[in-house]
């Protein structure tokens, strides 16, 4: 790839809440164009970098630069940002246009150039029509593209998702993931998102940043961070992960790296149940105390049966110590 | 045509429950709209004496009388100027309270908010007459703004509490979103915030300016009858003139009010109403 620019930099940033909760020397680098997932629990941190860099709230130490300029100082209506909330985005006691229009007024723009970049907008999030609409007419989903096209209107340098789709339903979750990635991608545009869902920070992302308690735990591409974790909470979070102990280290295998064969392997169980998940079956092996579960195909699976001792081989593994 | 309204067929034909049920509701509208309909009917009476059921003339009469009397047309005048001076008073004041009782948390804030209601727990001539130390200090006694101040008092729990609970239903990010895309926290808060809790806030305004309209008590006390309201006319009235003067202005009374509650009916309702008293 190009040399690509740094659209937004945080330097060693800091914020403390008065009950000592907070973020510590946080450095990340954002480049244009790109989605960068902040991946979490709730409490690790996530939001407060999201809001720390749209101005909702001070930082401690440190600085937050968007092309080069810091913002740090800036009050929220002055920085080049645009942020989606969780929920109640919208402002009840306007119709869809006046909400859209807001901004777009506050920066003197002409009517007709409003007009023409509100329908615009509507096509890009596939509201055509809903302009004359009030929000409380309108299904959350709905309300979460109004709210995504008013943020893209103002054309922002960074867009800033604060878990925008956690509100929905599950299939809605899916379509609206894959409609922001399918924008993203037209728009070129550089989006922060904030999740505690790791499927979705998996499908939408170009770089995921796990979080911990307040520290960043591991930051890198989706298939590096599922590949590769560098410690055993990210190897726990990020997708299925089998745990063994063995002498003082912890070995993490994935289910999908398990082969079960009759000859000699890794380790030797029994298996207690098989489910078919559909391309896929679990099979789940009583090692000592542990459950281990493997994935594996269908053809595999025929010929096992529950109480039948198997050898468990790792095809690949991780060793945490 | 008349058979129909024979009782026990009426009974009958609608049953046992419905029947009790339309008694109930006919002595109900007769203790509450009977009163109403015999002012009415006084008031157009130019002689009614007692015997009589409905009044021996009719006529305007007393309207005329009451609208000849300067005192009392410059006391609606009066009225509705210290009605409109203790509405906007009293929105300065206490909006602004009530947005930061509903958005920052700080302590005595609830302790704050419990306190407008002390000033409705104890008898009001209590009230007035320790203020009225306070007032012949400032030389407020018989003055505008004293009785304004008077009448802000009154109102002051409604007020705070429903514009509060009012502001409490904007959500956080429905102002950080207005922040967001480029207001500042003035425009945000006439733009956002304010509209937004503008049914609680009408409600609010509503009462305050029918409860200054009415109030009698405190405005005879502090304006030591130099301020003549309506209501204070009206205990002149009642001593001096026949009921049918005191008929007359008591409709006349009833009109602002009739007015705005038809203005704002949209926004009065029992939950507007139930929702200011909810401590949060």
């Amino acid at each position: 790839m190009a040399e690509r620019t740094v659209k937004l930099e945080i330097r060693d940033m800091t914020k403390h809440y008065d009950n000592g909760d907070g973020v510590e020397h946080i450095n990340l680098k954002i480049y244009e164009g790109e989605i960068v997932t902040m991946l979490g629990p709730s409490g690790c941190g996530k939001s407060t970098i999201l809001r720390t860099i749209g101005g909702f709230l001070d930082v401690t130490s440190g600085d937050i630069q968007i092309d080069g300029n810091s913002i740090v100082k800036l009050p929220p209506e002055k920085r080049p940002t645009a942020m989606v909330f969780q929920s109640y985005n919208l402002w009840t006691h306007m119709t869809v246009y006046e909400n859209l229009a807001f901004g777009l007024k506050l920066r003197k723009i002409p009517k007709d150039q409003i007009k023409a970049d509100i329908e615009k907008h509507l096509a890009l999030v596939s509201m055509t029509g809903f302009d004359k609409k009030y929000p409380t007419q309108l299904s959350g989903g709905q309300q979460q593209r109004i709210a995504i096209a008013r943020s893209l209107l103002l054309k922002p340098s960074v867009l800033l998702l604060d878990e925008p789709f956690s509100a929905l339903d599950a299939k809605i979750r899916q379509q609206m993931r894959e409609e922001v990635k399918k924008i993203q991608s037209e728009l070129g545009i550089t989006i922060v998102f904030v999740t505690h869902d790791q499927e979705e920070a998996m499908a939408l992302s170009h770089r995921i940043v796990v979080m911990n308690k307040g520290k960043f735990e591991q930051v890198g591409t989706p298939t590096e961070i599922y590949d590769n974790p560098t410690s055993k909470y990210v190897a726990s979070f990020i997708g299925e992960m089998n745990f063994i102990e063995q002498g003082g280290k912890t070995l993490a295998i994935r289910p999908e790296n398990i082969e079960i064969t009759s000859e000699q392997a890794d380790i030797q169980g029994t298996i207690r149940t098989i489910m078919v998940l559909g391309h896929y079956v679990e099979v789940n092996v009583q090692y000592g105390d542990l459950v281990i579960k493997c994935f594996v195909d269908r053809n595999v699976s025929d010929h096992l049966n529950p109480g039948d001792s198997v050898n468990l081989k790792f095809l690949k593994k991780h060793i945490f110590g | 045509m008349f058979k129909y309204l024979n009782p026990r067929r009426f009974y009958y034909a609608v049953g046992r429950k419905k029947f009790l049920e339309f008694i109930l509701l006919a002595v109900f509208m007769l203790f509450f709209y009977g009163p109403l309909m015999y002012m009415c009917i006084m008031a157009f009476g130019n002689v009614y004496e007692v015997p009589n059921v409905l009044p021996q003339e009719w006529g305007f009469k007393w309207w005329s009388f009451v609208f000849s009397q300067k005192s009392l047309v410059s006391s609606i005048v009066q009225s509705l100027v210290i009605a409109v001076i203790t509405t906007i008073c009293s929105m300065v004041l206490c909006i602004p309270a009530a947005y930061s009782l509903a958005r920052f948390r700080y302590p005595g804030r609830k302790i704050f908010m419990l306190s407008f209601l002390l000033t409705n727990a104890f008898p009001k001539l209590g009230i007035y007459t320790s203020i009225g130390i306070l007032f012949y200090k400032y030389n407020l006694m018989g003055t505008l703004p004293g009785v304004v101040i008077i009448h802000m008092i009154n109102s002051m729990m409604f007020m705070v509490w429903l514009p509060c609970s009012a502001f409490q239903s904007v959500h956080r990010q429905q102002e950080e979103a207005a922040r967001d895309v480029g207001a500042g926290p003035i425009r945000t808060f006439f733009q956002v915030s304010f509209p937004m809790a503008m049914p609680g806030i009408m409600v609010a305004t509503l009462y305050t300016f029918l409860g200054s309209m009415e109030e009698a008590q405190g405005t005879l006390l502090v304006g030591l009858a130099k301020i003549k309201t309506m209501p204070v006319e009206m205990y002149g009235i009642i001593l001096d003139y026949p009921g049918q003067a005191g008929a007359v202005f008591a409709i006349l009374l009833m009109i602002p009010a009739a007015v705005m509650i038809f203005a704002m009916r949209k926004y009065i309702g029992p939950e507007a109403i139930a929702g200011g008293f909810k401590m949060k």
